[in-house]
């Protein structure tokens, strides 16, 4: 008789821990007693699934067994858990059927994950051993975990919000009130186009949306084309203002505007005294919302086109000219249709960015809604209406997604890579003289605006009144961060202080598991093949054009009752932030992989290393500068993170960006704007220390990329 | 009876609509030196990865020493590989190259350093072991290639196209080097390559394939002397292709008609009727006399070691390229010359064999 394999007895034997010895219910509080002695009949099948499994190992392998005994396993699971809640049944049809409200259970907690995760593992083993993965339990087991969390995370939150849309507040079933407040006039009126009243929420939002798309689109382009085709000096301008979106949260440049613009605004006052011209409040609004965004959003549309405009070959203006056009009709004959695709997709990179924006609109929008604020209006304001948080959430989500859907396979196609394996020699066309001029009067007022937005983040605090009274002070800076010496030694008596060390705490837990799922992914994409690879890569990057009030509505929705209860904690906090950025791990990644030649793998796989020793020994090592982006990046995108969170901090896990946003939202715009400040302070340095880190790293020995330059053999084979 | 290194039962592989090897059957016997010869997109390539467990055949069984592996990961297999880059893990040392086979098999570091060494000493690098493979030249680096994949004592050793990313004098020499460890370790080799003189100077034997089938299987000297089709004629040497027709048969032998001259060749399976001739460039013999085909020549060049032609045949509308080994006393262009036949490098060549599969 064969040695029964290792992998699934241990796990099976996890397995039975997690039914015999862990806590079944609760996470950190209440703690119940393992499955099998919780006195709960309906728990017990789940034993049934290890021993089967134990039967399909010992002897004669059966993995179809084994596939069989550990999917019916999880899918018991689930099912007892979406059937079963703490107020008895879940669906009417099952009172009904019983004639009575039905048993009760609290949410799951570390039996039922551990139990669950043995039962993944158990099927992808099942599943290796019908060839699945190329038979690599490794990577099945990493793409089951993977699609299994993302699954849990980002799918059942959204499908909750469908299913809550579609009933009342009491939790009944009424399509007929789902169908009210989807066609409902406050979201799709046009009555602002006859002058009556304002339009529907929905159309507010896609008409700042486009236009923001095509103002972001614009700048960014004449910020690409003074860069790469004037002599103007511009390296490390561009540097700085690519760094600066990623380090800034979203609403410090509305506050900002406020402070500039706003009725009692230094430059409003400025002006007023000047030229006598009445206060008014024309920043509140659509002028503001667009000001705000366009300033927030133009550095990704410009690295956008950046990449694009670099793709055009030289050669072909050269080309172009060398058959007798002029300067200017080699713009609009070769260049301009070269980039058209880069300018779409900048646009809907924009739109995309601007619809989901929801600080920059909470804080300079006024009266007008969009629907990202509506939506949170809808659950935190007077009316409490989650089912039109649900359907409000919906329409939105139906809007980024259609962008993003558009931007992969309309644009996907659509691209012309004009950059090949071979050197395109050649110096690119100077712009034609007017379009030049139309740049830099385009790109001086813009930075302008930007260095005045940025001086009023920095100083803007350090002022009694801006505007009204500009003596200095370190009175804000003082109420926020003061640190005093008390009977029990020094202590930080700052009212900041709080927030500002939960959320660097948090972003620093969910740091590293945003990397490990954002580079996992990346090396799964990229690596390996297994049927559904491309329906995984789309569901895997659409999370990022999932809106953060979408998921922190859902994330409320899904995860406030049983079966998986985690709000009011910090770990739900740290999920939001793996789940949200782990596109950025997984883009990082497919960069760094496609530069490695495939040989490698196939060399260490065929040297008898399995494929985790091949991740671990020959990949990772020279994934370095991914790894290291995707955790630079995590963590910053996390600190500055405001949308989804807001949905989901707790008195005692309050975040920087909310409290920055609730005070502001009081009119304490002092210490909102001084605490803005020093948070970009502290990513810039965060950055610089990282840089340098990093930096020192790479002048060693190792080498980034392989010495010898393979042709893509291991690609198509011959 | 030999014993089967590598066999090949109904083998196909298949990318979507794209048929990359069609159903192949075919065996190795161990301690061979076989090469896998023919030109980019024949299918050459896949087979040596289907034998590595690079990719899984679409239907079909493969055997590795009388083992069933075709459900088996490359892991799994006992089977080494060369790779064309070499796919020398750039962060590491040559020592920790070589050592990494072993390691992962679990073989504790001292004994694999041991091992290690011995067979960097074994191709030449003994003292290298502490340099990054960037710090070595290609021939070197190839060398370490070839270190860390005998290091695990495989059962059968793939080369794909080992050659080709060294300069023309180190091929000749590095193909030598691979011919000798073969020879003196006894290995089973499978050698990739599209280089046919390559493939003629170091191989046991030979499988030439096309699109995606095999061509012809057979020595070195079978192919060059008997290739069994106009696609194998031409790849493998140079080959004037002539049309001919065949006027009879009997047993094995065919007679054939080339203008006025009668020819009696094996006629692998030629039946009656028209036929194509295989003609090497050396089986030419120019004579000034009148006893064979009569011909001019048109043009001519001197390359030291021997004479090229190019002559034109009355009735024939193609020119002979022919290789005459008399440098002392050429002929000039314009001359009339008899045309005959050597006894070897004449082959009929079955028409269309190719696509009648």
């Amino acid at each position: 008789m064969q040695r029964p394999p290792r992998f699934p007895l241990i796990w099976v034997a996890i397995g039975a821990a997690a039914l015999l010895a862990v806590p079944w219910y609760g996470l950190d509080d209440r703690l119940s007693a393992p499955a099998l002695f919780a006195g709960v009949p309906w728990l017990w099948p789940l034993a049934l699934p290890l021993l089967l499994s134990l039967c399909a190992v010992f002897g004669r392998p059966r993995p179809h067994l084994l596939i069989a005994a550990s999917a019916g396993g999880l899918l018991w699971l689930v099912l007892q858990g979406l059937l079963i809640i703490h107020r008895g049944w879940t669906y009417a049809w099952l009172i009904e059927l019983t004639g009575g409200s039905g048993p009760t259970q609290p949410a799951m907690g570390w039996g039922a994950a551990v139990y669950a995760l043995a039962c993944v593992l158990l099927l992808a083993y099942g599943l290796a051993c019908r060839g699945f993965c190329k038979g690599d339990v490794f990577v099945a087991a990493t793409l089951l975990v993977v699609v299994g969390l993302i699954a849990l995370f980002v799918f059942y939150p959204v499908l909750c919000i469908l299913a809550s849309a579609v009933r009342d507040n009491e939790g009944g079933f009424a399509p007929e009130q789902f169908l009210a407040k989807l066609l409902s006039p406050s979201i799709w009126s046009l009555a602002c186009l006859t002058g009556a009243h304002g339009c529907g929420v929905a159309w507010n939002t896609v008409a700042v949306a486009a236009l923001v798309g095509v103002l972001t689109t614009l700048l960014g382009l004449a910020f690409a084309l003074v860069a790469l085709r004037t002599h103007m000096p511009m390296k490390p301008l561009l540097r700085a203002l690519s760094i600066l979106p990623i380090i800034t949260p979203p609403f410090v440049i509305g506050l900002a505007l406020i402070l500039l613009f706003g009725r009692a605004g230094m430059i409003t006052m400025w002006i007023g005294n000047l030229f006598d011209i009445p206060r008014s409040r024309w920043i509140y609004g659509v002028p503001g919302i667009t000001i705000a965004q366009v300033l927030a959003f133009t550095p990704i549309a410009m690295l956008v086109l950046l990449g694009v405009l670099q793709g055009v070959a030289p050669s072909l203006e050269e080309a172009s000219q060398t058959l007798r056009a002029s300067r200017w009709y080699t713009f609009r004959s070769v260049t301009w249709p070269l980039i058209r695709p880069g300018l779409a997709n900048s646009f809907l990179i924009g739109f995309i960015e601007s619809m989901a924006d929801f600080a920059n609109p909470l804080v300079i929008g006024g009266n007008f809604n969009v629907l990202s604020t509506d939506i949170f209006f809808a659950v935190v304001g007077a009316s409490h209406d989650q089912g039109r948080a649900a359907v409000l959430a919906i329409v939105l989500l139906a809007f980024t997604l259609t962008a993003f859907v558009a931007q992969r396979f309309w644009l996907g196609r659509r691209s012309y890579a004009t950059v090949g394996g071979k050197g395109h020699a050649g110096i690119p066309a100077p712009l034609p003289g007017g379009l030049r001029i139309a740049c830099y009067g385009v790109i001086v007022p813009w930075l302008l605006l930007t260095i005045a937005v940025y001086g009023m983040i920095l100083i803007g605090g350090f002022v009694v009144s801006v505007g009204r009274d500009n003596t200095p002070t370190l009175e804000y800076f003082w109420t926020a961060f003061s640190i005093e010496k008390g009977v029990g030694g020094w202590f930080l008596s700052g009212s900041a202080w709080n927030s500002f060390i939960v959320t660097i705490e948090i972003a620093l837990i969910a740091m590293p598991f945003t990397a490990a799922l954002g580079i996992l992914t990346a090396w799964l994409l990229d690596r390996q093949q297994f049927p559904g690879r491309r329906t995984f890569e789309f569901l895997a990057m659409m999370s990022f054009a999932i809106p953060g009030t979408v998921i922190g509505v859902a994330y409320i929705l899904a995860f406030n009752v049983p079966p998986v209860s985690l709000t009011g904690t910090g770990t739900i906090i740290a999920i939001s932030f793996a789940f949200r950025n782990m596109p950025v791990g997984i883009r990082a990644g497919l960069a760094n992989l496609s530069q490695i030649d495939r040989s490698l793998d196939e060399a260490s796989l065929t040297l008898g290393a399995r494929s985790f020793r091949t991740l671990r020994r020959v990949l990772l090592p020279m994934l370095r500068p991914a790894v290291v982006t995707a955790l630079v990046y995590s963590f910053v995108r996390a600190v500055t993170a405001v949308s989804a969170v807001i949905f989901l901090v707790t008195g005692r896990y309050n975040l920087a960006t909310v409290y920055i946003v609730g005070r502001a939202d009081v009119g304490e715009y002092g210490i909102a704007i001084v605490y803005s400040a020093m948070l970009v302070l502290f990513m810039m340095l965060v950055l610089l220390l990282i840089q340098l880190f990093v930096g020192e790293r790479r002048i060693g020995r190792r080498v980034d990329v392989p010495p010898i330059d393979a042709p893509a053999t291991a690609l198509a084979p011959a | 009876m030999t014993i089967r290194a590598v066999e090949f039962r109904a083998v196909s592989k298949r990318y979507g609509a794209v048929t990359a090897l069609e159903t192949i059957s075919l065996a190795i016997d161990r301690g061979t030196l076989v090469t896998l010869l023919g030109p980019s997109g024949c299918g050459k390539t896949t087979m040596l990865r289907l034998i590595a467990g690079l990719e899984q055949a679409s239907t079909g069984q493969i055997m590795v020493e009388g083992k069933d592996v075709t459900l088996l990961s490359a892991t799994e297999r006992d089977v080494s590989m060369v790779f064309q880059s070499y796919a020398l893990f750039p962060h590491m040392t040559v020592l920790e190259n070589v050592c990494y086979g072993l390691r992962a098999s679990g073989i504790r570091k001292s004994r694999a350093v041991e091992l290690a060494q011995a067979k960097l000493s074994l191709v030449g690098l003994s003292g290298y072991g502490a340099r990054l493979p960037s710090e070595l030249s290609g021939g070197q680096q190839q060398r370490v290639a070839v270190a860390r994949a005998i290091v695990l004592e495989p059962k059968v050793l793939l080369f794909d196209e080992p050659l080709s990313n060294l300069d023309a004098k180190l091929r000749r020499h590095v193909r030598e080097e691979i011919h000798e460890l073969q020879r003196s370790l006894s290995l089973t080799v499978i050698y990739v390559t599209h280089d046919q003189q390559e493939a003629l100077a170091i191989s046991d034997r030979i499988i030439v394939m096309s699109m995606a089938r095999v061509a012809q299987d057979g020595t070195p000297r079978g192919l060059y002397e008997q290739p069994n089709s106009h696609f194998v004629a031409d790849f493998i040497g140079d080959a004037n292709i002539v049309p001919v027709v065949i006027e009879g048969r009997q047993n094995e032998l065919a007679s054939v008609r080339l203008g006025p001259l009668q020819l009696t060749l094996p006629h692998h399976g030629a039946v009656a009727g028209p036929a194509e001739l295989s003609i090497r460039p050396q089986a030419v013999l120019l004579s000034r006399g009148t006893s064979g085909l009569s011909g001019r020549v048109e043009r001519a060049a001197y390359l030291g070691s021997h004479m090229e032609y190019w002559i034109t045949i009355a009735g024939l509308d193609k020119e002979l390229f022919v290789i005459a080994q008399d440098v002392m006393a050429p002929l000039g262009v314009g001359d009339e010359v008899s045309l005959t036949f050597g006894r070897t490098g004449v082959a009929l060549v079955p028409r269309e064999h190719l696509e009648l599969g």
